[in-house]
């Protein structure tokens, strides 16, 4: 059998690789993400993945959550679901039963997921944990553009522009093949601005490096449009035809003058005006977001100061310019376009839009009355579990919310007080250790289906090897619940059938899939939405004729920076950032199974500066104990001078005490819901006993 | 609660802003003296130097006080405050109730007692209608004079000179900036204005200005010096506006005494912010401090608990082609403070630091300002020290990677940070036959991630070739090895 052409399980980037059947791994050449064939670590030991060791391969069930598990039947372990469901929502009505899902899911599952949601448990309360990714990135997008796709452009423009300003992304750690368009972007000239609290390897390749303190992200955007407009570099031409908005932005970056800027991000102004002039004089530039600028409480404001300077520059609907968020999950976009958003209907459609409701109900066979109402977003979902009117019962599907939620120790504590949960996972995550029934499911390579990468590219995965015996995929488990819950209409396990229901559910929506088939994308590398019709090329380039709002003209919004929820202080006298490292992958439930990966960075870390370290008379290896309002971790520490001396950074993705979101702040962007992840306020304590030696080398 | 504020420029428009996030229902009405809507005076530097149109800085937009439900009283200014009956009265008579009152009233510019300053050509530099008289002006101006040496007469003379006017500062004390820097940072400053073309004369006392038909033609000093003008720019300091609480028998100093919540010592019901107030025997004369204040009223009146404790003061030259921050104590030498100073007058560079008990008291940054966003975050923050001084005065110093060879760095260095391979692997792939880039990566995935790692691999493979050419050696195999 020869290698199955599919995609890296990982990132949004979805790079191409070939599985054979014994899962080695090798990088295709014709996906234009990975161009001439790279692949990270990560994706080179993805096959590991299919027989990690302690994979689940039979349902598991325990009476209480004391007892231990036992291995079931796939019939005793749904018709327990079914039969938990059932009480839980005859007692406490139907909401009180929620569902968390992923942005690793396929498009079909996500599908398959909210409609499930809305037609078999008919409750309102479905989210995912893509709530913690893109969302304030994708609620800037819609303001502004009426649409929301992570990158406006292929990847193969981006070594056509001559700046790039990435601000809060690390891509040579994240999605190491992304850095090959960049440098082929440097080759031809281009420039490389890098936003970031820490010196990143990514910062490392860039001619222009804006260390900024945490949190001051949309202080920095306003800044630059300010110099935009002083500096004779605003579009006025653009502006007046394409865009409405400018005066009011305009009055609000008045306030925003430079050395008012310098003195909230700590940037040179130096340093602002040569941004500022590399992107303002290039004939094409990118302006891109990643997690670090989003992930605040301000997220959805600050990634709107970064559009404004898009718009006041003249970028998006431009070949080759714009703005665009480089999303996270492997299917961070597709996953928040087909309903697993606690207020969307798929086709990125509006839950509280009547004829939105009344078209997907036709495609689902339901009456739009029957559909529910938005429900509660992820981390209020999480804080809501098992309080009095909250949900009681839960199913998580392609998620880990015990490591990966903010103020972790809380979610363990709400997972613990429902009266029932339910996990789908093909590992023993942190989170099914704490479920009543776990289902084993399929993986990315044992099951067909399409996902959305980073360009809004839709891909084709295919199975590449049996499952194993036992095992089953989500649309089975789905597809079998439905049937003992007599769910109306039809619920397919064919991932092809699925996709063609998905087609006609998301015809005429902003993320319109309906003339995008399998075989297109086979033929095709690929099919850009929105494309609305099988003779429909897709859309490569979006905006360039208009943008998606009523009047076609994109919205300049004004915002203010507001800072941190939580600034230093006395007690908690540091800032704590959080993200990724090279070797692993969010919860790190799959790249901890990974022995290579594990070989790589075997545990996590506190990276502090050496100014700090010497404060607190620690050597790199000893042991910190981090605290912040809501708990403490533990961990080594790493000491490196290319971190500010006011910050601290943990990679978030191991268990334990050493869970950085032990301490991550829970407060939530009033538009978005996303949680305060990149920015909270904690001390940093030697911990005397356990002081490293240097013993490990 | 009825909120009346006086006073619509800086801290007061920010004020009214403030407000109305905390709080979207409260009636807030606010009296501005100027017609125009609230403007940011920082940038009035920028419209004298032609950087920004005078209908560009503006801090609301025309219907923002419509949107957001403010009473805003534009060109009306008060001329009575009544305390007992807790009331304002405006100029044309009207009279409004208040539960709160903020004075904003700002300050008026200093016009010194001599004679011929009433003509036509002598102008201050304070408010928009200003900025646009001196542009207007300066069109066919051939020579001007600024009266004071300190910030604003600066900027003011740089924009003329921009604007190609000669110009003279004439400055009374005995270096640029007297309040700001130091006697060698002013040297340092004269010298790169005089190279943008803006003369100075320090020690200058103005004694005159002479006139023709009603319009200014020079300036006489009290060393009998006489300076040919056409427009004369007087910036000589600023006087808070206190007239208003003066006569409703608030106590005032210099400025409105103010206590932590920036209630006027005699009324709690009567509030001041800017520069017409006085907090601690302080009246700031900067953007700052007066947002700090307005923030923290901002607070007060919407029920939360705040204090203003005094702000630190950073001050910074808008002025093109001079780089300039001055914060603290700049005065201090090395009897009394830690001194650490860095100065290359041949660029115009001077650097000072000044520490105390390990924290940062004062700097001054001239000519090369890279490090100034973090001395004003150590100052604002009160924040330890580097252990290294250098980093405060050079900015990049003592980041990033040191740059090494393929031959220095250890077997265990990691070369490929994507696939986590590290010389010694590399090494070991060239031992066992690898004698280029493909068959590295074949054998160690190095080069297959970011792909920023194949100089590196390339480098080692020649030098491990020069070490021991080996059997596989051929002639000319480095241009092949990519």
């Amino acid at each position: 059998m020869p290698p199955t052409p599919t995609h890296c399980p990982y990132c949004a980037l979805q790079c191409g690789m070939f599985v054979d059947a014994e899962a080695m791994i090798t990088p295709r050449e014709d996906v234009p993400a990975n161009a001439g064939g790279a692949l990270c670590q990560k994706g080179w030991t993805a096959g590991e993945l299919l027989s990690a060791p302690d994979r689940v391969t039979a349902p598991l069930m325990r009476a209480h959550r004391d007892a231990p598990f036992e291995r079931v039947s796939w019939e005793a372990a749904l018709d327990r679901i079914t039969a938990e469901v059932g009480r839980v929502q005859d007692r406490h009505g139907r909401d009180a039963v929620a569902v968390f899902g992923g942005g690793g899911l396929t498009n079909e599952k996500a599908y398959q997921l909210g409609k499930f949601a809305r037609v078999a448990l008919r409750t309102a309360n479905i989210d995912y944990n893509g709530r913690f990714c893109m969302s304030s990135a994708a609620a800037a997008q819609n303001r502004a553009f009426g649409l929301d796709r992570g990158l406006p452009v292929p990847v193969t423009d981006v070594p056509e522009a001559g700046a790039i300003l990435l601000a809060g992304g690390n891509v040579a750690e994240t999605m190491p093949p992304f850095v090959r368009h960049l440098a082929a972007q440097r080759e031809r000239g281009g420039r490389l601005i890098v936003v970031d609290p820490r010196e990143t390897p990514t910062a490392r390749l860039a001619d222009l490096h804006l260390q900024l303190t945490p949190g001051t992200d949309l202080a920095l955007a306003n800044g630059l449009l300010h110099l935009a407009m002083t500096e004779g570099l605003i579009d006025e031409a653009y502006l007046a035809r394409r865009v409405s908005g400018l005066e009011a932005v305009r009055t609000v970056v008045n306030a925003y003058w430079p050395e008012r800027v310098e003195r909230i991000t700590g940037v040179p102004v130096p340093r602002l005006r040569e941004a500022v002039r590399l992107l303002g004089t290039a004939a094409r530039a990118l302006i891109l977001t990643a997690r670090g600028a989003e992930q605040h409480a301000t997220g959805t404001d600050t990634v709107t100061a970064f559009v404004n300077l898009a718009l006041g520059l003249g970028l998006p609907g431009r070949p080759g310019s714009g703005f665009g968020c480089l999303t996270g999950q492997g299917n961070g976009q597709g996953g928040r376009e087909h309903g697993q958003k606690a207020d969307q209907l798929p086709g990125y459609r509006r839950i509280d839009d009547p004829a939105a409701r009344r078209h997907v109900a036709r495609v689902w066979g339901v009456r739009p009355e029957d559909l529910p109402g938005p429900g509660l977003s992820a981390a209020e979902l999480l804080g809501a579990l098992g309080t009095e009117d909250g949900p009681r019962a839960l199913l998580v599907f392609g998620s880990n919310p015990v490591v990966s939620a903010p103020d972790s120790a809380r979610v363990e504590k709400r997972l613990d007080a429902l009266e029932f949960l339910a996990v789908a996972d093909f590992v023993p995550s942190e989170t099914a250790m704490r479920a009543d029934v776990v289902l084993p499911t399929a993986q990315w390579a044992e099951e067909t289906g399409t996902v959305t990468n980073l360009e809004g590219r839709v891909l084709l995965r295919r199975a590449a090897r049996p499952r194993p015996a036992g095992v089953r995929d989500d649309l089975e488990i789905i597809a079998a619940l439905a049937e003992r819950l007599k769910a109306p209409g039809r619920f397919s396990t064919e991932p092809s059938e699925v996709f063609e229901e998905l087609r006609a559910a998301s015809a005429g929506g902003i993320a319109d899939y309906s003339g995008i088939t399998y075989e297109r994308i086979v033929a095709e590398t690929g099919v850009f939405w929105p494309c609305p019709g099988e003779g429909h090329p897709g859309t490569p380039r979006v905006f360039l004729d208009r943008f998606a709002t009523p009047d076609g003209r994109a919205r300049m919004v004004p915002v203010e920076h507001r800072g941190p929820v939580e600034r230093p202080c006395a007690d908690y006298p540091l800032h704590l950032t959080t993200g990724r490292v090279l070797a692993h992958y969010q919860s790190g439930a799959q790249t901890r199974r990974v022995r290579a990966l594990v070989d790589a960075v075997p545990e996590a870390f506190v990276e502090l500066h050496p100014d700090l370290a010497g404060r607190l008379g620690v050597d790199d290896g000893a042991t910190v104990r981090v605290t912040s309002r809501r708990g403490s971790a533990v961990a080594k520490v790493r000491v490196c001078a290319t971190i500010r001396r006011d910050t601290v950074f943990m990679p978030f993705h191991w268990a334990g005490a050493a869970r950085a979101n032990l301490l991550t702040n829970p407060a939530l962007d009033p538009i978005s819901r996303m949680p305060e992840f990149k920015v909270c306020a904690v001390r940093v304590d030697a911990v005397d006993q356990d002081r490293g030696t240097g013993s490990r080398g | 609660m009825r909120t009346v504020i006086v006073g619509n420029g800086m801290a007061g428009s920010r004020l009214v802003g403030e407000l109305r996030s905390r709080d979207r229902r409260m009636p807030i009405t606010v009296f501005g003296a100027e017609k125009a809507r609230p403007y940011n005076r920082v940038m009035l530097s920028n419209v004298l130097a032609g950087a920004s149109a005078p209908g560009d800085i503006h801090l609301t937009d025309p219907g923002w006080y419509a949107d957001n439900d403010v009473d805003a009283r534009l060109g009306l200014p008060i001329t009575r405050i009544d305390r007992r009956e807790r009331t304002v009265t405006s100029a044309d008579g009207d009279v409004t109730p208040y539960d709160a009152l903020v004075l904003a009233t700002g300050s008026t510019p200093v016009v010194p007692p001599l004679p011929g300053l009433d003509a036509e050509g002598v102008v201050v530099f304070r408010t928009l209608e200003d900025c646009r008289a001196i542009v207007r002006h300066a069109e066919s101006a051939r020579s001007a004079v600024v009266v004071g040496g300190g910030l604003l007469g600066l900027e003011a003379a740089r924009g003329l000179a921009g604007r190609g006017v000669p110009v003279t500062v004439v400055h009374r004390a005995g270096h640029l900036m007297d309040r700001q820097l130091d006697p060698e940072a002013g040297g340092v400053l004269r010298r790169t204005l005089h190279d943008l073309g803006v003369r100075t004369l320090l020690n200058a006392r103005l004694s005159a200005a002479r006139a023709e038909v009603g319009r200014v033609s020079g300036v006489e000093l009290d060393d009998g010096t006489v300076l040919a003008a056409d427009l004369v720019v007087l910036a000589c300091g600023v006087r808070p506006e206190t007239g208003l609480a003066t006569a409703s028998g608030l106590t005032v100093d210099r400025g409105v005494l103010v206590d932590d919540r920036l209630r006027s010592v005699d009324d709690p019901g009567v509030h001041a912010i800017g520069e017409c107030a006085q907090h601690q025997g302080t009246v700031y004369g900067l953007v700052a401090p007066a947002w700090e204040q307005a923030r923290v009223v901002a607070d007060v009146l919407t029920g939360r608990t705040a204090r203003y404790r005094g702000s630190r003061l950073v001050t910074r030259l808008k002025a093109t082609g001079i780089e300039l921050a001055a914060m603290g104590e700049t005065g201090l030498g090395d009897d009394e403070a830690e001194v650490v100073r860095f100065t290359d007058p041949t660029r115009g560079t001077y650097k000072k630091i000044v520490i105390r008990d390990g924290l940062l008291v004062g700097a001054i940054l001239l000519g090369e300002t890279g490090t100034a966003g973090l001395l004003t975050q150590l100052y604002d923050r009160a924040e330890p020290l580097p252990a290294d001084r250098l980093h405060l005065l050079f900015d990049g110093l003592g980041t990033g990677t040191p740059v090494d060879t393929p031959v220095r760095i250890p077997d265990t260095a990691t070369v490929c940070r994507c696939n986590n391979v590290t010389k010694g692997r590399i090494r070991a792939s060239w031992e066992a036959g690898a004698r280029d880039v493909p068959g590295v990566a074949a054998e160690t995935r190095a080069t297959t991630g970011c792909g920023g790692c194949r100089d590196t691999v390339v480098g080692i493979l020649e030098w491990l070739d020069r070490q021991d050419p080996g059997p596989h050696h051929e002639p000319g195999a480095e241009v092949s090895r990519l």
